[in-house]
């Protein structure tokens, strides 16, 4: 997913230490390219700061360290989240509809994009959006074919009679643009596009 | 071979299978180079963007069927943006103006619109056979257009692709005088079709093969289209979602007892374990079998079913299998080729998995076996020892441990002396992936006794330089070489720049080269493409002060002699 994507290559470090089980994989100084003072910032296989091993074939594992290792250890939500592994192809994983976390974190957050007056529903993948705007827009160009909003637009209104809602996590109805996008992709169950009448109970911030 | 005359060597080249070998003749002398060209009919392009797609109709304008290539491998695990290219349109235009008997398209990893696939369908008369794999780009319009012009289509054969779903229409585009269908798969797309036409497109097509249903075909559909071709060899099953107590049921075990031809069985999206028993009866006769989109199929279930499948050579199982379940397919399938075992959860939840006893297993019962796709949670060195001494016919070998950097849970040390073992015995072993905890000494052993090696895929492996170096060294027959989250920088890249023409690609992501590096290498190589793919945000211009000693995240670099490629996208940098 685009989320995945975004993540710089320096803020990847941290991922790529997680999996570690065993202080096993420790670098040599040496090796390290970019023997400019980079150092520091070097990706590396294990915990910063760490004394580099010897090298040979077979490793043999500080005792000590595999407590602190532990505390590395990958969580399953972080494995979901190094792009590109395990290296499944993306039509395999979309095609499981079961074990919802797993779904949201790397096949699309489907969700069900309803529409007062329009005779049937949508359903958008939440995860390809970026932000709000483009949510919004995305919605405009699904439903437009509905003229709703046109009409309203032309009737000389705002444009915006409508309020893009949904129904979070315990089941309330929520207005779309309060909260961080991460936030809300995560608690968002379905959307609703209201009639601007009904929407005003809602209306917090406009 | 000047004493014969042209005719003669041409018939002798007919008897030359592969393009390689025909490649191979092309170059003895003048003569053969132009018999050679002018009766070649079948073309195979590796890499869209080593040549461009008019010196190929030049040279070969007798081509009757090509194939070809798009993105890198890794593209499949969301490694390349979704815009890189790969573009189909230039290949189908340079096919109408030169090409117009083109009878065969096969598309792998590109991006086919749906004016690419109008344009297809309306300008080659002959036109019999559309492949696309892993494609997108495309929507059911462009499927309708196919449909609707190219009278003679033979098959049809849709693997994997994203394809928009605009309506269930283009099936009905299938004109009532359609009547050649051999095969058609249409498994792949998400929406629905209209039942009726295609029952009745099934009926008429009295060729049919291998069809390959979607998920939204529904069981009693299914039904009537195997009671109409009870001479299919190939049956992608749709969603099989049946309740075993109906009728509908009963019905589809009676259509399934008359299918005597059927030898190869997929899909079952929403199969239920019950519902299976109505494929008992064609289980003797199965040569292929993929049971890997059905989760809800558990072990018991998949046993009972492969208990039957004596004949089986193909297998493609969810790891919901299990080593119980591995057992059983090593003391039943004795003809058994290739297995790829999938997982089915992939976050580690500690569902029912397969280990190495499981391929020990499988190893140790057949024989016969030469390729291998293994997701797993642990392997052991003692395990794939084991499995190489059992098994030396491996020409294919990719073992996936999930977790990264895992060594042998009972030694605590990498994998190096297992897949050691596994390309010291496999002599003919094409394809290796990599897993698990390894140094620089694995690296050692594939480029000491890999030399068959073709196809290399490493993930969070290795030390040092030196891994690579062993690599590029040793594998005389390195084509593709792809590495992800690994040491290798600049020394490693740098240290037979020459080895690259012999390859076609060389992928390098999230590994210690620099752009510095890269830079040299393209300055080096004039006839490879060095391409950087930067996907941060802000720096659109290579100008832009990035300094040499700046990491290259992803590294594409490809053998060419069409230069570099004028659509690359803003974030490719050709160096």
């Amino acid at each position: 997913s685009p989320l995945q994507q975004t993540q710089s290559y320096s803020s990847s470090q941290q991922l790529r230490t997680g999996p570690v089980e065993f202080p096993a994989r420790l670098r040599e100084m040496e090796d390290v390219k970019g023997s400019d003072g980079l150092g520091d910032t070097e990706l590396r296989l294990g915990l910063p700061g760490t004394s580099t091993a010897t090298r040979s074939a077979k490793r043999a594992l500080p005792e000590g360290d595999e407590e602190s290792h532990d505390e590395l250890r990958r969580t399953s939500a972080a494995k979901a989240q190094v792009v590109g592994w395990p290296p499944i192809r993306s039509y395999r994983k979309n095609s499981f509809p079961g074990r919802k976390v797993e779904a949201e974190a790397a096949a699309g957050l489907y969700v069900k994009v309803s529409m007062d007056g329009a005779p049937y529903l949508r359903k958008i993948d939440l995860g390809v959006y970026k932000g709000y705007k483009e949510l919004r827009e995305g919605l405009d160009n699904m439903f437009k074919c509905f003229s709703l909003a046109e009409l309203s637009r032309r009737e000389g209104g705002s444009g915006s009679e409508y309020a893009i809602t949904y129904e979070d996590k315990d089941g309330d109805l929520m207005l779309v643009g309060d909260v961080p996008w991460e936030m809300f992709i995560s608690s968002c169950k379905r959307l609703r596009i209201m009639k601007g009448s009904e929407a005003r109970g809602l209306n917090s911030r406009h | 071979m000047t004493y014969f005359p042209e005719e003669v060597v041409e018939h002798i080249f007919d008897f030359l299978g592969s393009h390689r070998d025909r490649n191979a003749v092309s170059t003895v002398c003048k003569a053969w180079y132009h018999v050679e060209r002018f009766s070649r009919r079948n073309v195979f392009v590796g890499n869209c963007y080593a040549i461009r797609p008019e010196r190929v109709m030049a040279r070969f304008p007798g081509m009757k069927s090509l194939s070809v290539k798009g993105k890198p491998h890794f593209a499949d695990y969301n490694l390349v943006p979704y815009d890189w290219g790969g573009f189909a349109l230039p290949w189908i235009n340079a096919a109408v103006r030169r090409c117009p008997g083109l009878e065969d398209l096969r598309l792998k990893r590109m991006v086919v619109t749906d004016d690419d696939l109008d344009l297809l369908a309306r300008s080659f008369p002959n036109f019999r056979s559309l492949v696309l794999v892993s494609c997108e780009g495309f929507s059911t319009d462009g499927l309708a257009a196919i449909a609707t012009y190219c009278r003679g289509l033979r098959e049809l054969d849709l693997q994997e692709n994203e394809v928009e779903d605009h309506g269930r229409q283009w099936l009905s585009c299938f004109h009532e005088s359609c009547t050649s269908l051999v095969s058609l798969n249409f498994a792949c797309l998400k929406g629905e079709v209209n039942a009726g036409v295609l029952e009745r497109l099934v009926a008429r097509c009295p060729n049919l093969r291998s069809l390959k249903l979607n998920r939204a075909v529904s069981v009693e559909s299914l039904n009537e289209i195997v009671a109409r071709a009870p001479y299919l060899v190939d049956l992608g099953t749709g969603s099989f979602a049946v309740d075993h107590h109906t009728d509908a049921y009963q019905r589809l075990m009676n259509s399934f007892s008359k299918c005597k031809s059927l030898s190869s069985l997929s899909g079952f999206w929403e199969a239920s374990p019950h519902c299976l028993d109505a494929v008992y009866p064609v289980c003797i006769n199965l040569t292929v079998l993929n049971m890997s989109y059905a989760p809800a199929i558990q072990a018991d279930d998949l046993i009972k079913l492969i208990s039957l499948c004596f004949k089986l050579q193909k297998l493609w199982v969810l790891d919901c299998i299990g080593d119980k379940g591995l057992a059983v397919v090593a003391s039943t399938c004795k003809e058994l080729q290739e297995l790829r075992v999938f997982p089915s959860d992939i976050y580690g939840a500690g569902a029912t998995s397969v280990t190495e006893e499981g391929l020990v297993a499988i190893s140790s019962g057949c024989p016969k076996l030469n390729s291998l796709l293994y997701f797993c949670y642990q392997m052991t060195n003692a395990a794939l020892i084991t499995v190489a001494k059992n098994c030396p016919h491996f020409t294919r070998f990719r073992l996936c441990i999930l977790d990264p950097w895992k060594p042998d849970p009972v030694t605590n040390q990498p994998l190096d002396e297992g897949f050691g073992a596994i390309v010291r015995s496999c002599k003919n072993l094409r394809r290796l992936s990599l897993s698990g905890l390894l140094t620089d000494q694995v690296f050692l052993y594939i480029g000491l006794y890999a030399k068959c090696l073709e196809m290399l895929s490493i993930a969070f492996a290795g030390d040092s330089d030196k891994g690579m170096v062993y690599i590029l060294k040793g594998c005389k027959n390195l084509r593709k070489l792809e590495i992800r989250d690994c040491p290798f920088g600049d020394f490693a890249l740098l240290n037979d720049v020459a080895k690259y023409e012999t390859m076609r690609s060389l992928w390098m992501s999230s590994c210690d080269v620099t752009l510095g590096g890269c830079k040299a290498l393209a300055a080096k190589m004039p006839r490879l493409n060095v391409e950087i793919i930067n996907e941060s945000e802000g720096s659109d211009k290579l100008e832009e002060n990035i300094s040499d000693l700046h990491k290259a995240e992803k590294m594409y670099v490809y053998r060419t002699v069409a230069g570099p490629r004028n659509d690359a996208p803003d974030f490719v940098w050709t160096l």
